[in-house]
């Protein structure tokens, strides 16, 4: 069972990343226009073919959000889908597509997630939206964080990912230079990335220390700086990938999991849900963890990166940090990760960031990555990740 | 600036507000499977039984998790810098979200012993549920 590796990649695109509000506003209806016409454009697939399209939330309608889409691309499709797992949404898109098409639904499946700044209606206040504060915390009425988090003040990310952090130095111990260091060796590849938000801005370790302490022990450095941009995909079956412009990239393996909203709810606020996720997809792929030439990690902080290298098999519980001192993670080193420069130097797109990280793996399995190429990358391993560690989603994808 | 939001009881979970009132933390416990349920549902989250009695527990526990906010986590929470933000797990095992109050940021250790603190607030449900470290001994 699982997916029997019949879909593949064929097509991305990538928007620049941006700093905050730069660049012409545009309706989010329009950018997946656009963007899904640059990731066809790229795998040299036309529009008339795209028969299934997932979306991420939209702008412009509360409801309805595939069709939306699909009538402004003009897209007639037999599968759409909406993907609703933050972080997550980019890996859980994929895989949807894939199983679209294995099913026989679908045979061009267009991924895509915009995050331009989309305009201001005539007139409205220039007052930021109050409910921009609570980040990933609901606080509508019953909501079960309006009513037992957010008076507290836990709401938003920081604290979630800090108070995961401060227990993971309680239970296993704590190096604040080699979590340092996870940012620092990204850095180093978002310097050979001319895309990256942080391109030409090496970094190191004391000056990862010096950031300033946001929520302890969480440096500024260590988490993701929000940006603009959007990214796509384009996922066809083995025959039509076969015709495509570039390697196709297989989707081999896939998982997912997730049991809380909030990380006051986990069971163990340690064993993250990339667990059960990455098993899955590694036993579908039928690929071991030292078979993959690249790892794409959710890094929307450090403390991220550390928890995925565990629960997803890299290295064992624990030993995370012994894995991060003795591993030089560039794309000159011996387990290259995130050669893009990951989000935390590439810049996070709001909730097309995860994106980015698929569409790194696809660079370096068709060998384009430029400057910060792997010599050999045939496979990779990509995880996404929503919310608070709530939930977690992973591929194995294989050039062929 | 909004004032800060404060919590708004639900018909499923006014026992414990109206406990916190009278200066008691109330939790459910499953009739099925003996779960204790935190936060108030309508079923119970081991066994989906409906069947949720209130029990008046003592509100002890340890600090599971913590961190000090040092950026405030939204504009509301500016005057509490920093945020002593706990995880704080009662002895039923349940875990609930808080902040510390009348304790210095070098002597918070995660596993301390606590004890709740009912706060009076203006507004809201009227109170809101803190921790404290236990005395010694």
């Amino acid at each position: 069972m699982g997916l029997a590796g019949q879909a593949a990649i064929v097509g991305i695109a990538d928007w620049k990343p941006e700093r905050k509000y730069a660049g012409e506003p545009r309706f989010t209806i329009e950018q997946y226009a656009e963007l899904a016409r640059l990731a066809l454009e790229d795998a040299g697939i036309e529009a008339g073919e795209v028969d299934g399209l997932v979306t991420a939330r939209i702008g412009e309608s509360s409801n309805f959000m595939p069709a939306t889409v699909a009538e402004y691309c003009g897209f007639a499709v037999n599968f759409a889908e909406l993907v609703d797992l933050g972080g997550a949404n980019a890996v859980g898109m994929v895989w949807r597509a894939a199983a679209a098409i294995e099913l026989g639904l679908a045979n061009v499946v267009v991924c895509a997630i915009p995050a331009r700044p989309t305009p201001q209606r005539p007139g409205a206040s220039r007052e930021p939206d109050p409910r921009w504060f609570f980040g990933a915390s609901s606080p509508e009425y019953g909501s079960p964080q309006a009513e037992f988090e957010i008076p507290y003040g836990h709401l938003a990310q920081n604290a979630g990912y800090a108070l995961i952090a401060q227990r993971y130095a309680a239970v296993h111990g704590y190096d604040a230079r080699a979590m340092a260091k996870i940012a620092v060796d990204q850095r180093t590849n978002a310097c050979a990335n001319p895309d990256a938000i942080f391109f030409g801005q090496p970094l190191s370790i004391d000056d990862v220390l010096a950031s300033k302490l946001v929520a302890d022990p969480l440096r500024l450095l260590e988490i993701v700086m929000p940006v603009h941009g959007g990214h796509a995909v384009v996922v066809a079956g083995r025959e039509r990938a076969r015709r495509t412009r570039h390697r196709p990239v297989f989707v081999r393996g896939c998982g997912e999991h997730l049991a809380i909203k909030s990380p006051a709810n986990a069971r163990d606020l340690l064993a993250t849900p990339v667990g059960p996720a990455s098993e899955s997809a590694f036993r579908m792929a039928n690929v071991r963890r030292d078979e993959i030439d690249l790892a794409c990690l959710y890094d929307c902080y450090t403390i991220t990166v550390l928890l995925t290298l565990e629960d997803a098999g890299f290295c064992k519980k624990g030993q995370g940090l012994d894995f991060v001192r003795d591993h030089d993670l560039t794309y000159r080193g011996d387990f290259p990760l995130n050669t893009h420069g990951g989000q935390l130097s590439y810049g996070q797109a709001g909730g097309a960031g995860g994106m980015s990280q698929v569409g790194e793996a696809v660079r370096q399995i068709r060998h384009a990555a430029g400057a910060r190429q792997l010599d050999r990358c045939d496979v990779a391993f990509v995880s996404g990740t929503g919310g608070v560690m709530s939930e977690q989603s992973a591929l194995v994808l294989r050039g062929e | 600036m909004p004032p800060k939001p404060l919590p708004l009881a639900t018909p499923t979970s006014r026992p414990f507000w109206e406990g916190l009132r009278q200066g008691e933390v109330r939790l459910q416990r499953c009739e099925a499977c003996s779960a204790w349920v935190f936060y108030p549902r309508t079923n119970c989250p081991a066994c989906l039984s409906p069947k949720l009695a209130w029990q008046t527990v003592a509100g002890t526990g340890r600090l599971h998790a913590f961190t000090l906010a040092r950026v405030p986590t939204a504009p509301f929470f500016a005057d509490e810098l920093p945020q002593k933000l706990a995880l704080v797990e009662l002895d039923e095992g349940v875990r609930i979200p808080s902040t510390l109050v009348g304790i210095e940021e070098e002597a918070i250790e995660i596993g301390m012993r606590l004890v709740p603190v009912f706060e009076k607030t203006e507004g809201g449900e009227g109170v809101l549920l803190r921790f404290t470290k236990a005395d010694a001994g």
